[in-house]
């Protein structure tokens, strides 16, 4: 009898990391929508862009690592990688800045660390990292949310020739703008108060923002009920953001952001719901996602407020990441039928 | 209605249980052979009681236990033993195990047996054995031996009966069936349980997806007398497992490698329960059991009611298998089953279920991919594991970190598998890690216990030696004492006789003399050194100093010769009993002395100080004195000491002796391989070690002699004596040494054949192996023994050339040492030793000559008594050589194909042939 021999178990949950990973993607779609709509075609054409160039730069790295090509692409990890990365930077940022930061995440961060799964740190805030030290300027230029413009926003090819350099952005007046954070950071001598009724993206624009980051909340919550990731981590990253920003808010107001700044502007919720949960890259028991996730947020917090960039999600998560093995030494659950849970290298309870 | 906890974990699997439901629990089929593996359960296998031929009835005890937890084998159908051995058994390693087929005669003829009228009448213990003849063994998995679970011992109090129902396999409906159909003898069961265990409470649980079997249990325990809940837990997967069980039952977690009872808990699968009610009852050991036969490659899947030992293929058969649709046969469930590739095997008392998949119902498994580390898998580990932290730790090998994990705390459930996006096969993993540490520390517990014997020997040994030691010590302490009381004695002797040949002494003490002798001597010395003082500075009384030494000295010498006079009629009346020993080491110490005022005196002179003349005097007394102690060793030795000691040297002493010379033996040997290696360098030491040698070869030869002086006496005398045992080992001795000689003989001829280097050497040694052998063959002839033939005769033509070639040896070695002997005369060295060395190998040369000229000259006689001239021979041969090497060249030359040809041809063939002949007649010579 030519029987398959295997051991078990015998069945299998529909779930592939394939699956998983789609979720993600589907999960995604709603800020890729707020994006485009209050930032134009950029955003949509980034993130295609960047989808190209990874699946490309995938395929060539697998090829040279001699491992099967389609196996590995299927797993629609590069095409996440990608969209984050694309999501995350400026919608009219240059062509050449996208195929750096891809080629930093794909081949770099991820495969020259051993490909998927073994990668320490998250490949696309490693690659918005070194652009964002390498080149500040492109950066840290965003455009004008939609809602601010009297004209309307870009067409899609102007968009296209805006990004792959047939318009100078420089000469069109959209591209002066700043996000909210940059301009409460750099204020100047202004209160808060005064910065949220003189500068015009906080006093006009800051609405935009919100409903991107409620794009990426419906988006979280949606990732949260297919259980592709546990609250831990979200919860743990915002509610350590929000802690400190309500005592030093309540504090000092002129001086610091309101708990709600903090949670809707810039990358708070891409990164609780998108980055911080990037599984391969964050601790692993549950007890170590609660820690893992307060240090990124209190970390974002603190560089945001005392330190020189306007936000901080990226750093913050690199550095956690650095600690996430730490973590799960020391945050072991207890199992079953033991009365402590065991701490450390050598088991120590 | 208890209140249900919860476990960590979990998965939700489809259920796959209502395919086999639809039909009730069906007989199943009339097996023409079963096969009954001893082992079915965990622990000792069963030890077959029956043979080959053997008639047994159905119920038939067959294997009895083989231990503490083992379980008994009933016979399942009634029929002939057809087979006891190694068959493949039902396992997930597809392994062998012994087993006993028994032909299936169908007469379903039953061994008598009844049950117990009143189970309560006896106690707990008794139950317990009776369960144990009954063969129960846990039939929801594991197979644990039921009666070890009910008998749990004094020092576990069971306040909780946990009747696990649960059944949370999916596929598997075993269970549920029993419940449906036979809840009544669930609760007898649990009645028969209760009787034993006393627990305060029972609980059945069960996953809700059973709503007939939770009503028929209901109804079933409705006014039972004990504290029975049929508590509803919600279907998850692994429920069903025993500790989760526990856990969802009573909130209580059963501790790491602890068993329930630690807990006041025991646990029972409904089917033992059903089990045990029926071998109370009726007296029906466990030779049947429900199985769910499933599968979506089987037409009729139902649950049927199966002799232990039935095939696979009978059940399959019955359950109309759809055989080209089948790809995987489960033994067991989907999560926790294993597969088994041969429908021949038997259901055991743990196979609850046999799926029959298809293809599409159980695809295989898709490559593994990387993990994603998603934490999937530990959301849904019911033991609350880091399933990823493990898997990573298995496939790193770091077993360590692995067993800090807890890795010993899963239960191999399946779910972090089941779940896992990447497919990737985490039990596996977990199964090899386990194996893997599991086989270090049998591996570690070996070498612990090695070590702890070795440890063990150690002190032993140490402990031997030390009383070895101390034995010694008694002795030599003993023979002190014994000494000293001999010295007693002897002095006593020596100043009885005194006392009596002497009346003017009568009081005498020797020692007494002794010491005023030397007291008187003392004085006299003070005196001496007085007087040359005084005379050297002129000082006054010289002469009354000079007299006062007179005085001295006679009294000096009366003192001595008193004591003298005392001593030697002691001495002399003594003799006889004198230690020839003691003796000796006068003798010796008075050499000793002897020698140290030589000294004194040279040095005296040599620097023109201190009392010359006083110093010679002394020399002269001590001379004197060493020559009477040597003149008395010698004359006791001689006299009467010699006879007298001579056949008193015993065996062992002998023995030692020999040790010695054979030590020196090896020295010499050990020395000349050295010096050779050294020579065959050019090594500048190799004088040095020339000399050091001739040194050891004279100390081996002193040795040698003593040992020849000791032994042949003895020899002589204990000729006779000498046992057929020692005569064997002599043989034996000699019979090794020729096997030695011969084969070191065919290195030799080898070595010489290639003109090997190594040939001289060789030969040196096979020289020295023949001389042993020739030793040992004395040894055999003196102590009387025959020589074996092939020793006394060795073939001649072997002997001849052996003595060749030691005269040729001993000739290229006399030619180094003159050589050697030459050059150090030029430089002017000390010759003497080489020279020795010279003349001494001159005198082997010369009789190896002699030796080899005789064998020569015996062989030409011999050859001569035959008519042949050995010599005359040789050149006939060497001519005849000769001849056919001429022919041969002629043939050569000659290149046209005429007569000539074939005259040189014929002419060659002629010489050839005589050649040969001559050849063979020398040989016989050679």
């Amino acid at each position: 009898m030519a029987l398959i021999r295997v051991t078990s178990p015998h069945v299998h949950k529909a779930n592939r990391t394939a699956d998983v990973m789609r979720l993600v993607l589907l999960a995604t779609l709603p800020a890729l929508l707020a994006m485009t709509f209050f930032f134009g075609w950029g955003t949509l054409i980034n993130v295609i862009w960047a989808s190209l160039l990874a699946v490309g730069m995938e395929a060539a790295i697998i090829r040279l690592r001699k491992r099967p090509v389609m196996f590995y692409l299927r797993d629609y990890s590069a095409v996440v990688t990608a969209i984050l990365l694309a999501l995350a930077l400026p919608p009219f940022a240059p062509w050449w800045l996208t195929l750096v930061g891809v080629f930093v995440a794909i081949v770099i961060a991820k495969h020259l660390y051993g490909g998927l799964g073994q990668n320490p740190f998250n490949p696309a805030m490693v690659a918005y990292a070194l652009l964002l030290v390498s080149f500040p300027v492109m950066m840290t230029r965003w455009n004008m949310p939609t809602v601010l413009l009297d004209n309307g926003a870009l067409g899609l090819f102007d968009s296209i020739a805006v990004i792959f350099g047939g318009l100078e952005p420089a000469q069109i007046d959209q591209f002066t703008g700043a996000t909210p954070l940059d301009a409460f950071k750099h204020r100047g001598g202004l209160t808060s108060e005064e910065a949220w009724r003189q500068i015009d993206v906080l006093a006009n624009g800051i609405g935009a923002w919100h409903a991107v980051s409620a794009a990426y909340v419906m988006g979280g919550i949606f990732l949260l009920n297919r259980k592709v990731f546990t609250w831990h981590i979200p919860l743990a990253m915002l509610a350590a953001m929000t802690v400190p920003s309500i005592l030093l808010f309540g504090f000092d107001p002129d001086s610091y952001a309101d708990p709600f700044f903090h949670l809707t502007a810039g990358g708070t919720m891409m990164g609780a719901f998108f980055i911080a949960t990037d599984p391969v890259t964050a601790a692993s028991s549950n007890k170590g996602k609660l820690f893992y996730g307060a240090g990124i947020g209190l970390l974002i917090f603190v560089i945001r407020s005392w330190g020189n960039y306007p936000d901080a999600v990226a750093f913050a998560v690199l550095l956690m990441n650095l600690a996430a093995p730490f973590i799960d030494l020391y945050t072991q659950p207890r199992s079953y039928g033991h009365t402590q849970a065991k701490r450390g290298l050598k088991g120590d309870s | 209605m208890g209140k249900v906890f919860a476990f960590h974990g979990g998965i939700h699997p489809p259920q796959n249980k209502q395919q086999s439901t639809g039909l009730a629990i069906q007989p199943g089929p009339v097996p023409k052979t079963v096969r009954l593996p001893v082992q079915q359960h965990i622990g000792a296998p069963a030890q077959p009681l029956v043979t080959v031929g053997q008639r047994v009835l159905k119920g038939q005890l067959i294997a009895e236990p083989g231990g503490r937890l083992s379980v008994a084998i009933h016979a399942s159908v009634s029929g002939t033993v057809t087979a006891v051995g190694m068959m493949q058994v039902a396992h997930s390693s597809g392994m062998d195990a012994l087993c006993i087929e028994i032909e299936n005669d169908r007469l379903d003829e039953w061994v008598p047996h009844a049950g117990l009228e009143d189970f309560r009448s006896l106690n707990s213990n008794d139950l317990a054995d009776f369960i144990r003849g009954k063969g129960v063994a846990g039939m929801g998995g594991a197979g644990f031996p039921t009666d070890v679970k009910l008998h749990v011992g004094d020092h576990h109090i069971i306040n909780t009966l946990v009747i696990n129902a649960a059944e949370c396999e999916p596929y598997i409906t075993a269970d549920d069936m029993l419940m449906r159909e036979r809840a009544d003898q669930v609760i007898a069961g649990i009645g028969v349980i209760c009787h034993m265990l006393k627990p305060s409470h029972v609980m059945i649980g069960i996953e809700d997806n059973k709503p007939q079997a939770i009503r028929a249990l209901q109804q079933a325990a409705l006014g039972n007398r004990h504290n029975i809940d049929v508590v509803v837990v919600p279907t998850k997967y692994p429920s069903g497992g025993e500790k989760q069980l526990i856990k969802l039952l009573t909130g209580v977690e059963v501790p790491s490698g602890g068993i329930p009872a630690d807990v006041g808990i025991v646990c029972q699968n409904v089917g033992t329960a059903v089990a045990i009610h029926r071998a109370v009852a009726h007296g029906e050991p466990l030779i049947s059991r429900v199985v769910t036969m499933t599968g979506d490659a089987l037409a009729r899947p139902h649950n049927m009611e199966v002799a232990i030992g039935t095939p696979f293929v009978d059940l399959l058969d019955q359950a109309n298998l759809k055989e080209n649709q089948l790809a995987r046969l489960v033994v067991g469930g989907p999560m926790m089953g294993f597969t088994v590739n041969d429908d021949e095997l038997p259901i055991t008392k743990t196979t609850n279920c046999l799926i029959a998949a298809t293809w599409e119902e159980m695809p295989e498994a898709n490559p593994a991919q990387s993990c994603i580390r998603c934490g999937q898998c530990e959301q849904a580990c019911p033991v609350e594991l880091l399933p990823q932290q493990l898997h990573w730790f298995a496939k790193g090998r770091e077993f360590d970190k692995a067993k800090n994990h807890n890795l010993f705390d899963c239960i191999e459930c399946g779910a972090c598998s089941y779940v896992c996006p990447s497919e990737i096969p985490l039990v596996q993993y977990y199964r090899f890690a386990k194996a893997e540490i599991r086989k270090e520390e049998a591996e570690t517990r070996k070498a612990d216990h090695a070590k702890k014997r070795f440890e063990a020997r150690v002190a032993r040994q140490e402990a031997e030696v030390a009383e070895k030691e101390a034995r010694r010590k008694q002795r030599a302490e003993a023979a002190v004492k014994a000494q000293a009381v001999k010295k007693d004695k002897l002095e006593a002797d020596a100043a009885k006789p005194a006392v009596t040949a002497d009346a003017a002494a009568p009081v005498t003490d020797i020692k007494a003399l002794k010491t005023a002798a030397a007291v008187t001597r003392t004085k006299l010395r003070q005196v001496e050194k007085a007087l040359k003082n005084a005379e050297n500075k002129g000082l006054e009384g010289v002469e009354t100093l000079t007299q006062t030494v007179a005085t001295l000295q006679t009294k000096a010498d009366a003192a001595q010769q008193a004591y003298d006079e005392a001593l030697n009629p002691a001495a002399a009346a003594p003799a006889p009993v004198l230690d020839l020993k003691q003796l000796k080491t006068n003798a010796a110490v008075a050499r000793t002395k002897l020698r140290q005022a030589e000294k004194a005196l040279a040095k005296a002179q040599d620097s023109g100080e201190g009392d010359i003349a006083a110093l010679q005097a002394r020399l002269t007394e001590q001379q004197a004195k060493t020559e009477l102690a040597q003149a008395a060793y010698d004359t006791a030795e001689s006299g009467e000491a010699a006879p007298a000691v001579a056949p008193a040297i015993s065996a062992e002493q002998l023995a030692e002796l020999k040790a010695d010379w054979d030590a020196a033996q090896a020295k010499v040997a050990k020395a000349q391989a050295a010096l050779d290696t050294a020579i065959a360098n050019e090594s500048p030491a190799a004088e040095k070690m020339k000399a050091g040698v001739a040194k050891l070869q004279a100390k081996a030869d002193e040795a040698k002699k003593a040992y020849d002086d000791a032994a042949s006496p003895v020899t002589a005398a204990a000729a006779p004596a000498i046992s057929a045992e020692q005569l064997a080992e002599l043989q034996a001795d000699v019979d090794g040494m020729t096997a030695k000689v011969s084969k070191a003989q065919a290195a030799l001829d080898t070595a010489i054949a290639n003109e090997s280097p190594a040939a001289e050497k060789m030969t040196a040694g096979v020289a020295k192996l023949q001389a042993r052998l020739d030793e040992a063959v004395q040894a055999l002839q003196a102590a009387g023994g025959a020589v074996a033939e092939p020793v006394v005769e060795p073939e001649p033509e072997l002997d001849l050339k052996a003595l060749k070639q030691q005269v040729s040896i001993m000739r290229t070695k006399l030619r180094k040492v003159e050589k050697a002997v030459e050059a150090a005369e030029e430089s002017g060295e000390d010759t003497s030793e080489l020279v020795a060395d010279q003349a001494q190998l001159q005198q082997r040369f010369e009789a190896a000559k002699a030796q080899f000229d005789a064998e020569e000259a015996a062989l030409v006689a011999r050859a001569a008594e035959e008519g042949v001239d050995l010599k005359q021979l040789k050149i006939d041969a060497a001519m005849a050589r000769a001849a056919v090497t001429k022919a041969e060249r002629a043939l050569a030359k000659v290149t046209e194909p005429d007569d000539q040809q074939e005259k040189l041809a014929q002419a060659l063939e002629a010489a050839k042939q005589k050649a040969e002949q001559l050849n063979s007649t020398l040989s016989r010579f050679e």
